[in-house]
């Protein structure tokens, strides 16, 4: 067998033995889980087959708990079945999970283990989910690094097929799942001769099986289901033994011995932690520094930690072990310990107690890295330095600063176990940059290419445009299981890709003294020196680095790569950093870009072999004057007007510090304020659109499309503009709805604009005489930003219109209405963001919102800052995320809620009618709150109530205060996407449709999961490519409309806003006066599609255009007058399909995978669309008649 | 009965040649209109920007697909490394397409640069196309720029494709040059073995919500193809050597005998095909047999060119712009004294 290095990370390698020792696979996306599920799926779609010489059926369920039932059933009909998930999605499987323990069924469950949503969502890594689930009888089996994850997928595949106990085998999510490094990949022969296939056979002997039929799941009485569950004993017994031999057996055939608790340190140590996961990378570095300097300490690497065995444990521990720490990595609020610290106590007490153990030792539990928490050699050392002490802290935290309940352990950032064979390098990059591929490539070349090792880990951002990437690489002689971030002092490279970066974020504060800079700017040798704040100056000369220089953007633009850098940044680090010889480094670069473009064209590998030569001409080292000379600093990161809270706590957490934050300053219930993203000045658009006011007719269709409330309407008393800085623009308002002494300004809002250029792409108004001029163009923002800025702060300090006089079925006055969702991170172009925003300026001001989690609980809810927001009122949506799948359910009970309490102020207000004023109480009761006007009027009503009421000294009068608000009518929105609409959802969008209750359900359909990065949903159309169909999804997409419709009292509407924006603007007014539930579907143009979010608008169209997405509206109140409840608003299919699909690659790329099944695809659905559109129409058609009364049964 | 004809130097067994359409894509689809009857059949295009664009397009969307966040961090197409976005498909289509056919596979080519079409060509030449169709898209949109120069555009693609293959290369020309005559005697100067009558575009039409463009295409109807039968009659024998094909609604036996009539040499099919399916060749072949049966043609060189110009009565009415329908008020049957 030969050995075979490869570079991978965590998720990959589970994937691979995963796939080659099963035969069906289920899946379900969740972060950081789904790579393993979209692995399976590619590597199926190619046709890799497993180790029986077939294909592995991968199938895509609607959710997890979908995915372990399929799993169940697969496995009792016989087969080798496994799935992959993380977080609330394994909490999912849990009743499945006792149902697959309880029958002895052989089978893995591999998890990227991540926090739990709680009072916040975390996708990043703990043990709260595996933990979650340790009495359903899984095994839990836990790798520490991606070698082992490898090792462990085929050790736990082989234990539970022996066995017959099912595994869970888990790793920390991102740390592990995510992090690439180069590892011995398990050859085929070693993974074949690990599983055994008379267990195989005699797990397939064991199946449901007609021709010798058992029978399972029997309902048990109290006579026998206690013996029952006591029947699995001896095969939980035999866990320990059997796993220790398929250790023993992975290492006679690899080398690498495993044990189920593994001892590193002194041999007579006094002070051992315990811990398992990630983390013992970091511990063991410590461990090794201070055993060598002559400590007395050790550590335990827990692997098996269900069934717990204690006979192992104390074989591993030293008998000299005076002090125990265990770790755990997560949180059981109001338990006496978390899970393992409990099982090291009784399993210890137990020994004591029996005699097998001569004296209890003392043992402390501490909570860890909860969220990816760094947990860092210098913490373990705290940890040690804590059991030394007479009486060390138990139930501790570490790598927080708890100053509430004061549970923390102090550290000292700066131990840090030499390593200096190893080579650390940081880069700050944009997300598009492609920073992270580059860097993933520099890794493959290093490990593939020489006998280092490499390591890679990324920190990513919770923006989803203008995303900051920080990589961390590490490169040495040996395996490197530095499981933390890179330090501060620690890098010997720091490289800086974009020269923004320079004043947002304190870079060389990482680099390590001798170190190398290298900068990406346009700006001249000589002269970028003076670009540097001058603490970076500082920084540079007392740390005595090397500075570069590349203007990485002039070689991209002139050798044809556009504005992809990632090339020629990877080939400056290659020419400064030496790790490689340069010529020898640059043949490796070529030889890796003819590998990724060698297939696509000659073109290509052209232009990129020309950048990375003209790389190496344009990389100059800056000579550093003595002193630093520059007269600025980085600029604070919210303005000094911010207020309190955003300037103590928002402000750390947007200058990448909130590891600084203390207990203390986070509120305890998950409660954060609103409107925080108007405090967080991005600037990040290279171009600007700037209004013409001598051509705009007012139409308002900019602010309807931009993603990002960047553009804004608003009208205004002439007299106002007289304080207005010269260059703000403004022009008489135009139609006889406004006063004629008022003017009208349709502003940019310069920091917060991302450059989309929808705005520009939807004016459609034309200088006549400039064909190319609009009422808005883009113009390079450094030449309008600074123009912009006053101008829109002006335009800020102007009061809003009174809503009351707008017209809302009109779009231009619709966009007068302040949104009320602005400056969100969506991507670039968004398609969901607009309708969201159209919502809030609709009904925000009186809007609760209940959000499934994906994009749009994101970009709606993501720290460090929120973009809904409040009028001038204070008033504005209140916005809660409770689950993925639960969110029609929680919607309802929003209004369930909001119903209850106004159903029992307006009690009240009958109870206390003469006390509050008979008239008061009757315009209250009575109030039609049909208009804005009839809102507003009711509002003036709840104040003067409670004024009154404030008088009144009753149980009942203190009661109505409390419910009083809930008089003015409310909206209650249901948000989501079609994952959760469509799949894991839609149990409960059915039995909230069927309800009948009054809340408004709106789908941002982008036809594909996006949030988790674009695995296919039942809304992916026939033909489309996306994860988890990377041969093209084979049947069509739901028509979840009709489903609805099917109901008859459900208001149902699909829109488009970039095809026909009246009546998008129709549906919602509609469907928030609708007494009932309404569905809105819209069409959201994603990124995922494959095509450029500045043809968003275009998309729209063509989706209409043909027959793909059709418009309609279905509105039961018809009924009542004899019409027909549907129209449609779109007309027939007019271009043909082939078309729509040429333009996204998500259809287009089929036609070079897969031709055959492309244009197969095509045909069933050019007939689909037409017949989906035809029946449409021909509902619409249908004569109607009014109701009669019901027909009385006969008497008869 | 003999219904063979000569096509671009090529001895085809009928005039039915179906012309570039989506049915070439499929193998399975393209032996059925051999097995229908069709003589010859021409690929549907190879467009060198569609592959430039395609190519940028994958580079983009599943080369470069850091988004920066973390739950999508390598972006959301999968991606295939193995898969060409060069002409390799077209190419191996038609090795395909010519492996399983015995009639003559004629390749169709769009380029945009001059680079793009010599490359291209040869390339089609070397996969085994017995002959080679240019189609020249070109909207001549500048205001500043003359005829001649556009006319001299499709003569130097010509010109240097000529240089560049041995293949009989056929043009497809659209009916927008001032002289359709005299461009096609050019083009047969330039070294053309063939031109087919005319080209369709795509016309933009207005999105009165939108107030956008949006493309769209009408299939053919039997009524165009009288435009195609009017040069076709006017040049049929004027342009020694050169073929002449009739391409643009023909959906019926009628319309094919119209042409035949006219002068085609041969006449392309596909609208009809798209609609009725590769079986309509042998339904209209079957037709022009039962056609020249009833009218005792025994060949198609019998009747080819029989209304034509050349031999029409009176020629001048295939140069009538108008529609007089006076005219014969004024005339006399021969042989009637009045």
């Amino acid at each position: 067998m030969t050995q075979q290095m490869v570079t991978l990370d965590g998720n990959e390698a589970a994937a691979y033995v995963a796939h080659l020792t099963n035969e069906v696979i289920a899946i379900y996306p969740i972060t950081p889980a789904s790579p393993m599920g979209e692995w399976s799926d590619e590597w199926s779609a190619l046709g890799q087959k497993n180790l029986w010489g077939t294909v592995p059926d991968v199938v895509e369920m609607q959710s997890e708990a979908g995915a372990v039932a399929a799993l169940h059933g697969a496995l009792q009909a016989g087969s080798l079945s496994t799935t992959f998930t993380a977080s609330q999605g394994l909490l999912l499987m849990i009743p499945t999970m006792y149902k697959v323990a309880g029958e002895l069924t052989p089978t893995v469950l591999h998890v990227s283990a991540r926090s739990l949503a709680a009072q916040g969502l975390s996708i990043f890594g703990d043990h709260s989910d595996v933990m979650s689930v340790r009495s359903t009888g899984y095994a839990m089996f836990c790798s520490a690094t991606v070698q082992e994850i490898m090792d462990f997928a085929l050790i736990a595949q082989a234990t539970s097929l022996e066995s017959r106990v099912p595994f869970l085998h888990f790793f920390d999510g991102f740390r592990s799942s995510h992090e690439v490094v180069k590892i011995d990949k398990l050859p085929i022969e070693t993974i074949r001769a690990m599983i055994n296939e008379d267990l195989v056979s005699a797990h397939r002997q064991r199946a449901m099986n007609p021709d010798h039929p058992i029978i399972r799941g029997t309902s048990q009485n109290p006579d026998v289901y206690f013996q029952g569950r006591e029947t699995v004993n001896p095969f939980y017994a035999a866990v320990p033994d059997i796993l220790q031999a398929q250790m023993d057996k992975l290492a006679g055939l690899t080398g690498r011995q495993y044990k189920l608790f593994e001892y590193v340190g002194a041999p007579d140590a006094e002070r051992v932690i315990m811990l398992m996961g990630s983390a013992i990378g970091a511990a063991q570095e410590a461990v090794e520094h201070l055993a060598a300097q002559g400590e007395k300490v050790g550590m335990i690497k827990v692997r098996l930690f269900r069934p717990f065995a204690p006979k192992h444990l104390f074989a591993a521990l030293p008998v000299t072990a005076q002090k125990i720490a265990v770790l755990d990595r997560c949180k059981e609020p109001g338990a006496n310990g978390e899970p393992m610290y409990q099982d090291v106590v009784t399993a210890m007490a137990e020994a004591v107690a029996d005699g097998s153990m001569a004296a209890m030792p003392r043992v402390i539990g501490g909570r860890y890295g909860l969220s990816s928490k760094e947990f860092t050699p210098a913490m373990v050392k705290s940890i040690f330095d804590e059991l030394a002490k007479d009486s060390p802290k138990n139930k501790f935290t570490m790598g927080i600063i708890d100053d509430v309940s004061h549970t923390s352990l102090d550290w000292d950032p700066s131990f840090k176990p030499e390593t200096p064979e190893v080579t650390e390098c940081v880069f700050y990059g944009l997300g598009s940059d492609g920073t992270v591929s580059a860097n993933k490539n520099s890794i493959k070349i290093i490990s593939e290419e020489t006998p280092n090792f490499g390591q890679g880990y990324f920190e990513y951002d919770s923006k989803k445009a203008g995303a900051v990437t920080i990589s961390h690489l590490r490169f040495g002689p040996h395996q490197i299981n530095s499981t933390y971030l890179i330090g501060d002092n620690e890098a010997s490279f720091v490289a800086c890709h974009q020269p923004t970066f320079l004043t947002r974020y304190d870079m060389l504060a990482k680099a390590k003294t001798g170190g190398t800079f290298l900068l990406n700017s346009a700006t001249p040798t000589d002269k970028v020196w003076d670009d540097l704040p001058n603490s970076m100056q500082q920084q540079i000369l007392d740390k005595e680095l090397k500075f570069f220089v590349v203007d990485a953007y002039d070689i991209a633009e002139k050798t044809g790569m556009g504005r992809r850098i990632n090339t020629i940044m990877q080939t400056c680090f290659f020419a400064i950093s030496g790790i490689l010889p340069k010529d020898e480094a640059i043949a490796h670069i070529k030889h890796a870009v003819e590998k990724t473009y060698g297939k696509k064209g000659q073109k290509l590998l052209d232009r990129n072999y020309a950048a990375i030569d003209a790389t190496l001409e344009g990389l100059h080292e800056v000579p550093v004057p003595g002193q630093a000379t520059s007269t600025f600093e980085r600029p604070p990161v919210v303005p000094a007007d911010a207020p309190d809270f955003v300037q103590r706590v928002t402000a750390t957490l947007i200058a990448g510090r909130g590891n600084e934050l203390p207990v203390s300053l986070m509120p305890p219930d998950g409660t954060w304020p609103t409107g925080t993203t108007q405090f967080e000045k991005r600037n990040i658009a290279l171009e600007l659109p700037k209004w013409e006011d001598d051509l705009c007719t007012q139409c308002g269709k900019c602010p309807l499309v931009c993603p990002h409330a960047a553009i804004r309407a608003k009208v205004y008393p002439a007299a106002l503009t007289e304080d207005a800085p010269e260059s703000f623009q403004s022009m008489p308002i135009k139609g006889k709805d406004f006063p004629s002494d008022h003017r009208v300004t349709y502003q940019v809002a310069p920091d917060d604009c991302t450059g989309c250029g929808l705005c520009v792409e939807v004016c459609p108004i034309r200088d006549r005489k400039d064909p190319k001029r609009k009422a808005l163009n883009m113009l390079p923002a450094e030449e309008r930003h600074s123009i912009e800025q006053p101008n829109w702060d002006f335009f800020l300090s102007l009061p809003e219109y009174d809503r009351t006089k707008l017209d809302g079925t009109k779009i231009k006055h619709a966009m007068m209405m302040q949104p009320l969702f602005e400056f969100s991170g969506a991507c670039v172009g968004c398609g969901e963001t607009p309708y969201v925003k159209l919502a809030t300026q609709l009904f925000g001001d009186r809007m609760l919102m209940g959000n499934a989690t994906g994009c749009s609980s994101i970009y709606g809810g993501n720290l460090p800052t929120t973009p809904y927001t409040t009028d001038p009122h204070g008033r504005g949506p209140t916005w809660n995320n409770s689950l993925f799948e639960d969110t029609a359910e929680f919607g309802l009970g929003l209004r369930l809620a909001v119903d209850k309490q106004t159903e029992q102020a307006q009690e009240y207000v009958a109870l206390l009618a003469d006390k509050i004023g008979g008239d008061l109480a009757d315009g209250l009761l009575g109030a039609d709150q049909s208009t804005e006007a009839g809102i507003f009027e009711q509002r003036e009503r709840v104040a003067a109530l409670k004024d009154k009421l404030a008088t009144i000294d009753t149980p009942e009068a203190r009661t109505l205060l409390g419910v009083c608000e809930q008089l003015v009518k409310r909206s209650v929105w249901i948000v989501g996407g079609d994952g959760w609409a469509y799949d894991i959802g839609y149990g409960g969008v059915d039995h909230v449709l069927a309800s009948g209750r009054n809340v408004n359900l709106l789908v941002l359909d982008t036809e594909v999961y996006s949030n988790t990065g674009g695995q296919t949903s039942k809304a992916t159309p026939m033909g489309a490519v996306a994860k988890f169909s990377a041969a093209g999804k084979p049947t069509f997409k739901k028509d979840l409309a009709m489903m609805a419709i099917a109901y008859e009292n459900v208001y149902v509407a699909q829109v488009a806003f970039g095809a026909k924006d009246v009546q998008t603007v129709r549906a919602f007014l509609e469907a928030e006066s609708y007494d009932g539930p309404s569905l809105i579907i819209c069409y959201s143009p994603c990124i995922a599609h494959g095509v450029d979010m500045s043809n968003n608008l275009r998309q729209q169209d063509m989706a209409v255009n043909s027959g793909h997405w059709p418009l309609f509206r279905y509105d039961p109140r018809k009924t009542e007058a004899g019409d027909n409840p549907l129209r449609m608003d779109s007309k027939a299919p007019s271009i043909p399909y082939r078309d729509y699909l040429a333009s996204e690659t998500r259809f287009s790329v089929l036609n070079r995978t897969h031709p055959d099944d492309a244009e197969r695809f095509l045909k069933l659905a050019q007939k689909h669309v037409e017949s989906k559109y035809s029946l449409y129409e021909q509902l619409a058609h249908l004569a109607w008649q009014k109701a009669d009364k019901p027909v009385e049964k006969s008497e008869s | 009965m003999d219904l063979t004809t000569q096509y671009l130097g090529l001895e085809l067994k009928n005039p039915i040649v179906p012309s570039a359409s989506p049915l070439s894509k499929s193998l399975d689809q393209s032996k059925k209109l051999e097995d229908a009857g069709a003589a010859a059949i021409i690929m549907y295009s190879l467009f060198e920007e569609a592959i430039t664009a395609e190519t940028e397009t994958v580079n983009r969307f599943l080369n470069q697909q850091d988004t920066g966040f973390a739950e999508a961090e390598d972006g959301f197409l999968p991606d295939f490394e193995d898969f060409s976005t060069g002409p390799e498909p077209y190419l191996e289509n038609l090795r395909q397409l010519k492996e399983a056919l015995d009639i003559p596979v004629i390749a169709s080519l769009n380029g945009v640069t001059p680079s793009g079409w010599v490359e291209h060509g040869r390339e089609l030449e070397q996969a085994g196309a017995d002959a080679l169709e240019l189609n020249v898209y070109y909207v001549a949109a500048d205001i500043d720029q003359d005829g001649n120069t556009v006319e001299e555009r499709y003569l130097e693609i010509l010109r240097t494709l000529k240089n560049a293959i041995s293949i009989p290369i056929n043009m497809k020309l659209s009916p927008s040059f001032s002289s359709v005559a005299n461009m096609v005697q050019r083009v047969a100067g330039a070294g053309a073995d063939g031109v087919s009558l005319f080209n369709r575009f795509y016309q933009p039409d207005i999105n009165i919500d939108s107030l956008r463009l949006q493309p769209s295409l009408h299939p053919s109807t039997s009524a165009e193809a009288l435009l195609a039968m009017r040069w076709i009659a006017i040049l049929y024998g004027r342009v020694d050597g050169l073929s002449l094909g009739a391409t643009g609604g023909i959906h019926t036996t009628e319309d094919a005998i119209k042409l035949l009539l006219a002068g085609a040499d041969v006449v392309h099919l596909c609208s009809t095909l798209l609609k009725n399916g590769a079986g309509q060749t042998g339904v209209i072949l079957k037709g022009i047999e039962q056609w020249m049966e009833e009218q005792s043609f025994e060949s198609v060189a019998d009747f080819r060119g029989r209304v034509s110009a050349l031999a029409a009565p009176n020629p001048a009415e295939f140069e009538r712009a108008n529609y007089v329908n006076i005219i014969d008020s004024y005339s006399f049957s021969p042989g009637v004294m009045v």
